[in-house]
C-alpha cells in the first residue's frame, strides 16, 4: 500500500524516544514504567479540589482590582471562532475586534490571539500583521483527533505553513483511557517536532478524561512530552473548562516548574462565558501557581462570548450605568 | 399539638426573576406592614444587580414573546386571568390588608384588576388593526404602517393602588409584545408577589415579566440610565425626582411615559394610550404581484 502524505511515518524505523526532561528522564523507557511512573502522582482529593474552588469562588473582586482583572484577561483571551461554517470575512472581522476589542475606547487592551481552523490561519496572520497578536490554529483532526499520525502530522505542518504562531493538538483520548501512555507520549512529542517555532498548547478534552487523577495524569504526561501550554477542552463537548479541573492543571504546572525548572502555561477553555468566571479564574491562578503565570505568555483563556461580557462589564465601570449587548460587535 | 394553638408561619417573599424566584442578590429583605401597621410578611428588597439580572431576563425572552402570534399571546395573556380567578380569595385578603379596605371594597378591586386584564388579553390580535393601517399611494405597490413592540420595558408600578394599578400598567405593556421589568409599590408589593406565582404557574414564557420587589426611588436610577432598556414608565417615581429618570432616560433615547400629577383612579377606562406608548410603527413598502 502506498501512503499518500508521508510514507516515512509507517515506516518501522522509528528514531529513538525523545527523554524527558531531567529528573524525569527514565520514565518512558517502557510503557510500564510510563505508567507506573503516571498512575504513581499523587491521587486527587475531589471533594477538596471542589471545596477549595468554591472557597476562592467567593473572593469579592471590586473597583481598582476589578479594572485590572478586567483589562488582564482581556489581554488573556484567545478569540476563537471554530465553526464549520466559518468564512474569511468572519476570520477577518474577528481579526479587527482582535486589535480593538471596543471601538469606543482606545484605552482597552487588545487580546493575546485569534484562535482559527488550519485552513483560515493564512487569512488571520494577514489581517493580524505587525499587531503582536498571535494566531493560533487547531490542528491533528480536531476536534476528535481520530485520524493517522501522518494525518495529524499534515495538519501541523499545513497549519504552520499558513503562518500559525501557536498549534492546539488535541491528545488521543482514545489511547490515553486505555492505558497506551506512550503513544500519545510519542505523538504529542512528534506533532511538538513538526510545529518547528510554533508554540504547542496540548489539548487534553477533560469532559472526556472523567476523573481529576486522570486529569492529573494528562497534564504530566503532556509536559513530559514538551507542550508549551496544557488546554483543558475542545470547547465541543460539555463539560469543558470547570474550576476544579483548572485547579488540577495549575497544581501540575506549579509542581512540574518545581522539579525541572521549565514552566508550562495553561488554557481553560470553553465554558467560561461571564466576566465572573473569568475573575474566579485569575483567582484560582493567583493562589495556586503564583502570579508568575498571570500573563498572557503563561495563562490563556478560550472563548469567543466571553470577551463580549467583558468589555460589557469594562463599559460598565468607565461610564457608571449598565450597558447591553447593541453596544458590543456581534462575531 | 393536638388542641394547640397554631405556630403562625412567618413567609419572607422572594423575587420573580426569570422565571424562577431568587432571593435578593444583596440579601436585604424589609418588612411589610398593613394598613394599620401590623406586621404581614417580609419581602426581599431588590438591589441594582438584581434590576441588572432582570433587564437581562427580559432582553432574552424578548425575541420569542414579540415573535408569538397576536393571537397565541392573547390566549396566553387570557389564561393569566382565569390562574388569577383561582387566587381571588387571596388577592382580596392581600389588597384589604395593605390598602386598607373593606371586604366588599377589596373584593371590587380585584375583580376589576381581573377583568381589567382580560380586557387587555383582547386586544393583543386587534392592535395591528385599529393601529396600524394600509396607506393610499400612488403607484403599483402596497404601503402599509404596523405596530411593533418597544423592547424591554421597566415599570415603576403604582405605590398607592397594588393591584388594579399594577394590572393597569403591566398588562398593556405585555398586550403590544414587550417584555417588562417592573418595580412594584413599596409599601404594599405582596399583590404583586402573588401575582408573580400567577405568572409562573401560567403559561406565560420566563423572563417576559420580572417583579423586584423593594424602592423605587433606588433602582429607578439604575433602569432610567440603562442602556438595554428601550422604554420606563414612570408611574411609581417619587414624584420629585421623576425628572431626573427622564433626564437620564434620555442618554439612551428611552421612550419615557411621565408620571401622572397624581396617581389617578384606575378604575376608569384606560383606552389605547398606554398600549400606544410602548410600540413603535414600522412603515413597510411592498410591490403588488403579478
Amino acid at each position: 500500500m502506498t501512503h499518500v502524505l508521508d510514507p516515512h511515518a509507517l515506516t518501522a524505523e522509528t528514531p529513538p524516544r525523545r527523554e524527558p526532561p531531567t529528573p524525569f528522564a527514565d520514565v518512558t523507557r517502557s510503557e510500564s514504567a510510563f505508567r507506573a511512573f503516571l498512575h504513581g502522582l499523587p491521587g486527587v482529593d475531589q471533594v477538596g479540589a471542589q471545596s477549595r474552588v468554591a472557597v476562592l469562588g467567593t473572593r469579592s473582586i471590586k473597583t481598582t482590582s476589578k479594572a485590572w482583572a478586567i483589562d488582564t484577561a482581556i489581554s488573556m483571551v484567545d478569540l476563537t471562532t471554530l465553526e464549520g461554517a466559518d468564512t474569511p470575512g468572519k476570520v477577518r472581522s474577528l481579526a479587527a475586534k482582535a486589535r480593538r476589542p471596543d471601538p469606543t475606547d482606545p484605552g482597552c487592551p487588545p487580546v493575546a490571539a485569534v484562535c482559527v481552523y488550519g485552513d483560515l490561519a493564512g487569512i488571520a496572520k494577514e489581517a493580524l500583521a505587525g499587531t503582536g497578536i498571535n494566531v493560533a490554529a487547531v490542528a491533528t483532526a480536531f476536534p476528535s483527533g481520530r485520524a493517522s499520525r501522518a494525518v495529524k502530522l499534515a495538519d501541523v505542518r499545513d497549519a504552520v505553513a499558513n503562518g500559525a504562531d501557536e498549534i492546539d493538538m488535541v491528545i488521543d483520548r482514545g489511547a490515553f483511557l486505555s492505558g497506551r501512555y506512550l503513544d500519545v507520549f510519542d505523538e504529542i512529542v512528534a506533532v511538538k517536532e513538526a510545529c518547528g517555532e510554533a508554540h504547542l498548547k496540548v489539548i487534553l478534552e477533560t469532559g472526556e478524561l472523567v476523573t481529576l487523577d486522570a486529569v492529573r495524569r494528562a497534564s504530566w504526561l503532556a509536559m513530559l512530552a514538551g507542550g508549551d501550554f496544557i488546554k483543558t477542552s475542545t470547547g465541543k463537548i460539555s463539560p469543558a473548562a470547570t474550576l476544579p479541573v483548572c485547579l488540577v492543571m495549575m497544581e501540575a504546572v506549579r509542581d512540574f516548574r518545581a522539579a525541572t525548572g521549565r514552566q508550562v502555561g495553561v488554557k481553560p477553555a470553553g465554558g467560561i462565558r461571564t466576566t465572573k468566571d473569568a475573575v474566579k479564574h485569575l483567582v484560582l491562578v493567583n493562589e495556586t501557581a503564583g502570579p508568575d503565570w498571570l500573563t498572557p505568555d503563561w495563562f490563556r483563556i478560550g472563548a469567543s462570548s466571553l470577551l463580549n461580557d467583558l468589555l460589557l462589564q469594562r463599559q460598565k465601570l468607565r461610564t457608571g450605568h449598565y450597558s447591553g449587548p447593541d453596544h458590543v460587535s456581534v462575531d | 399539638m393536638i388542641g394547640g394553638e397554631r405556630l403562625a408561619v412567618r413567609k419572607t417573599y422572594k423575587l420573580y426573576l426569570g422565571g424562577a424566584f431568587p432571593r435578593s442578590e444583596s440579601g436585604r429583605t424589609y418588612e411589610v406592614h398593613d394598613a394599620k401597621g401590623a406586621f404581614l410578611a417580609n419581602a426581599a428588597r431588590a438591589s441594582r444587580k438584581d434590576a441588572r439580572d432582570a433587564v437581562v431576563a427580559a432582553r432574552g425572552a424578548f425575541p420569542k414573546w414579540s415573535g408569538a402570534t397576536a393571537y397565541n399571546r392573547g390566549q396566553v395573556l387570557y389564561r393569566v386571568a382565569e390562574v388569577m380567578e383561582g387566587r381571588h380569595a387571596q388577592f382580596c385578603e392581600e389588597v384589604a390588608a395593605g390598602e386598607g379596605l373593606s371586604a366588599g371594597r377589596a373584593r371590587a378591586a380585584v375583580d376589576a384588576a381581573i377583568d381589567r386584564w382580560v380586557w387587555y388579553a383582547g386586544w393583543t390580535d386587534k392592535l395591528a388593526a385599529v393601529l396600524g393601517s394600509a396607506n393610499p399611494v400612488a403607484g403599483p405597490y402596497f404601503d402599509f404602517s404596523l405596530p411593533e413592540p418597544t423592547g424591554v420595558v421597566a415599570v415603576l408600578a403604582p405605590q398607592r393602588s397594588s393591584l388594579l394599578g399594577l394590572v393597569s400598567v403591566l398588562a398593556p405593556v405585555l398586550a403590544g409584545g414587550n417584555t417588562a421589568v417592573v418595580v412594584t409599590s413599596r409599601e404594599r408589593p405582596l399583590p404583586a408577589v402573588t401575582l408573580g406565582e400567577v405568572l409562573a404557574t401560567s403559561d406565560v414564557p420566563g423572563g417576559v415579566v420580572n417583579l423586584l420587589t423593594g424602592d423605587a426611588a433606588e433602582l429607578g436610577p439604575w433602569l432610567a440610565e440603562h442602556d438595554d432598556v428601550d422604554a420606563i414608565d414612570l408611574t411609581g417615581a417619587p414624584p420629585e425626582r421623576a425628572m431626573e429618570f427622564e433626564r437620564e432616560a434620555a442618554g439612551s433615547i428611552k421612550r419615557v411615559l411621565r408620571p401622572p400629577a397624581a396617581e389617578p383612579d384606575w378604575s376608569g377606562d384606560p383606552g389605547l394610550g398606554r398600549m400606544r406608548t410602548f410600540l413603535e410603527t414600522k412603515t413597510v413598502w411592498h410591490p403588488k404581484g403579478f
